[in-house]
């Protein structure tokens, strides 16, 4: 006896549901497996290498004769890059932001919107070697002394591809704000700029601060430019002039050559990439409370 | 049965099918390949990275002129290399430097016999930023003083290399540390192989640091010769002195006449391809060798290293006819500061 009709579609209804459950699973396990894995390869990294050692050594030379395991050189970069990219991000996105949605047409903004993101879908790797190949020497032209490896060019560089981030994010949480608190500005004498700026942004301040730090993320993150552009030497420093390394652009350092499995020079990558996903997951949560803190109820 | 189910049924089948037909159908595809492969007569050959513009170049015209013998060239270091030489993986092997006594006796321990024939030379230059004025050149000693370990982190301006030199800081160029140039230049200059200083930009990318350093006038750096001849005007080279009056007075440039002539020292060396005894006994081999101490000469030069002396290739020629089993070097590694000529004629009668 086959099963009657009915019973069929049940058992199809089941499956498809399971299978859509394993689809949204497969992102969850996938990264519980990232995060077992470079916990794991952690903890054997910090069991030959002190927690002390490794943040308060000021070199990193792990490849080296002498050895040295110290993760400032490296934060540095990484923080002097990042620094750089959202002091151009900020103002720029958060300006055009406001013009997007307090200023513009309806119509200019349908256009202008999408070009900004554009700039999102340009890959990477073409931002890096138009960091190196271009900003590099008009920056030289102004300061001469400047290497050609430096953290000032790839900062800059990173800040023009999350502009449309902190732009758009923020034009969407603006746009949100209900027109009658506008309206009850003007109607009490305010001048557009007023109103963006005393009324709007304050309004979206969860959404604009949630859009800088998911900037802020994505610089710390980001590999291509800052690998092309900044240099590969690990230096304690925040001279944006000279050449640096930074936490991701060590791993790829890593990866490219072939350094044997297991020994304590591969573990590094594993503790640089926990040290990442820390920052990056701590701006996460920061971002969660943020929201939450600045969240404006309208009703 | 219902309609449907027959029909999910039929499909099923017919899925499995096509799968298995395709499978066989590629199966049948790669097996003839590798038949293929095998039907023509195969040259494996691995190594070294800085040999292998050479021995490709020669590989490329080879292949035009006997086109049935293929030729497959693997880059897996001068170590690597010879692993798999040793234990009779590769006909050929590629070296940037002479076979090592570890690796001699994994030969041993495989019977495995070889030749050793030197195929060009190779320099190291050491370059700055042309707008650099005062690093005209130095001498071995502040060049260990630079670059070995103890410099690390103390080292760290241009003045503290030689007085007079400015009070700016330095940057550093060098290869990764997986490269055989690393391996040499350590090893000639601080006297230990692999051991240097570990704060300056490290890439296995030549290119990378040739932009560096031209796009940097605090730079200096190290690299294969090739590359700068290929960026002669982006870069200024640097003289070296090692002090011994044998390899001529004051500091050396690198050119041409003086990494042949033997007085660039140390930072010129040959390169060796090693032939397994067992390879020698079939003809492609001996074709191929032929004509890589032959053409090769050429080859070697347009892919911007320095040719051996026609002599020099003559005596490998005479080596590789009486299969001179072993190394000049007598398996211990590079000699650094003695010439080709000198060696292979001391052992030729």
């Amino acid at each position: 006896m086959l099963p009657k009709r009915s019973q069929r579609r049940k058992l199809g209804e089941r499956f498809i549901r399971f299978l859509l459950f394993l689809c949204g699973s497969l992102s969850i396990f996938t990264t519980l497996g990232i995060v077992a894995v470079l916990i794991f390869e952690t903890i054997a990294f910090f069991r030959e290498v002190s927690l002390l050692s490794f943040f308060t050594d000021t070199q990193w030379t792990p490849l080296f004769k002498d050895k040295h395991f110290g993760i400032l050189p490296l934060l540095s970069g990484t923080f002097l890059t990042t620094m750089i990219a959202v002091l151009v991000a900020m103002p720029i996105g958060l300006f055009s932001a406001i013009y997007l949605s307090e200023y513009a047409s309806e119509k200019v903004r349908s256009v202008i919107k999408p070009l900004l993101e554009i700039l999102v879908g340009i890959p990477t790797v073409v931002y890096g070697y138009f960091a190196l190949l271009f900003v590099t020497p008009l920056l030289q032209k102004i300061i001469p002394s400047m290497a050609g490896f430096n953290a000032l060019s790839p900062g800059i560089v990173m800040g023009i591809m999350i502009i449309p981030m902190i732009s758009s994010l923020s034009e969407d949480a603006m746009y949100a704000v209900p027109q009658r608190l506008r309206e009850a500005a003007y109607a009490m004498g305010s001048s557009s700029l007023q109103v963006a700026w005393r009324i709007v942004v304050p309004a979206a301040a969860s959404g604009i601060s949630a859009s800088f730090l998911l900037a802020v993320s994505r610089a710390i993150g980001e590999t291509m430019i800052v690998a092309i552009a900044a240099g590969q030497q690990p230096r304690l420093t925040i001279n944006p002039f000279v050449p640096i390394e930074t936490m991701t652009t060590y791993i790829v350092q890593i990866s490219l050559g072939d350094t044997p499995h297991g020994t304590l020079e591969y573990k590094t990558i594993f503790a640089v990439g926990m040290m990442l996903f820390v920052i990056t997951m701590g701006l996460n949560l920061i971002n969660r409370w943020l929201r939450e803190w600045f969240r404006e109820k309208y009703e | 049965m219902n309609r449907i189910a027959q029909q999910v049924f039929r499909d099923a089948l017919k899925n499995i099918r096509n799968a298995a037909l395709a499978g066989l159908f590629f199966a049948a595809l790669f097996g003839g390949m590798e038949t293929a492969a095998w039907g023509a007569e195969l040259i494996k050959i691995d190594g070294s990275s800085t040999v292998y513009p050479i021995t490709e170049a020669v590989a490329e015209e080879f292949q035009k002129k006997s086109p049935k013998i293929h030729v497959t060239i693997g880059v897996s270091g001068t170590g690597g290399g010879f692993k798999k030489f040793c234990t009779g993986k590769i006909d050929i092997s590629n070296a940037s430097r002479p076979i090592k006594p570890s690796e001699t006796d994994l030969c041993k321990e495989n019977r495995i016999k070889y030749v050793e024939l030197p195929v060009a030379y190779d320099g190291l230059v050491v370059v700055v930023n042309p707008k650099n004025t005062w690093a005209t050149h130095m001498t071995v000693k502040e060049l260990k003083k630079l670059w070995e370990p103890q410099a690390q982190h103390k080292i760290k301006k241009w003045s503290h290399i030689r007085t007079g030199w400015p009070d700016k800081e330095i940057h550093l160029f060098g290869p990764g540390v997986d490269s055989g140039t690393y391996d040499y230049f350590t090893e000639s200059i601080v006297g230990e192989e692999h051991a240097s200083r570990g704060d300056f930009t490290a890439s296995e990318d030549d290119n990378i640091l040739v932009q560096g350093i031209s796009t940097d006038p605090l730079a200096l750096g190290f690299f294969g010769m090739a590359y700068f001849e290929y960026n002669k005007d982006k870069l200024k080279l640097v003289g070296i002195d090692d002090e011994k009056v044998e390899n001529g007075n004051g500091p050396v440039l690198a050119t041409y006449e003086t990494v042949v002539g033997g007085t660039y020292q140390p930072l010129a060396r040959p390169l060796f391809i090693y032939v397994s005894t067992k390879a020698m006994v079939r003809p492609e081999i001996r074709e191929f060798m032929k004509f890589y101490l032959d053409v090769g000469r050429r080859l070697v030069k347009e892919v911007g290293y320095v040719a051996l002396p026609d002599r020099v290739y003559d005596l490998a020629l005479q080596r590789f006819d009486k299969q001179v089993i072993g190394s000049v070097f007598g398996g211990k590694g590079s000699k650094v500061g003695m010439t080709l000529e000198s060696l292979l004629a001391a052992e030729a009668p």
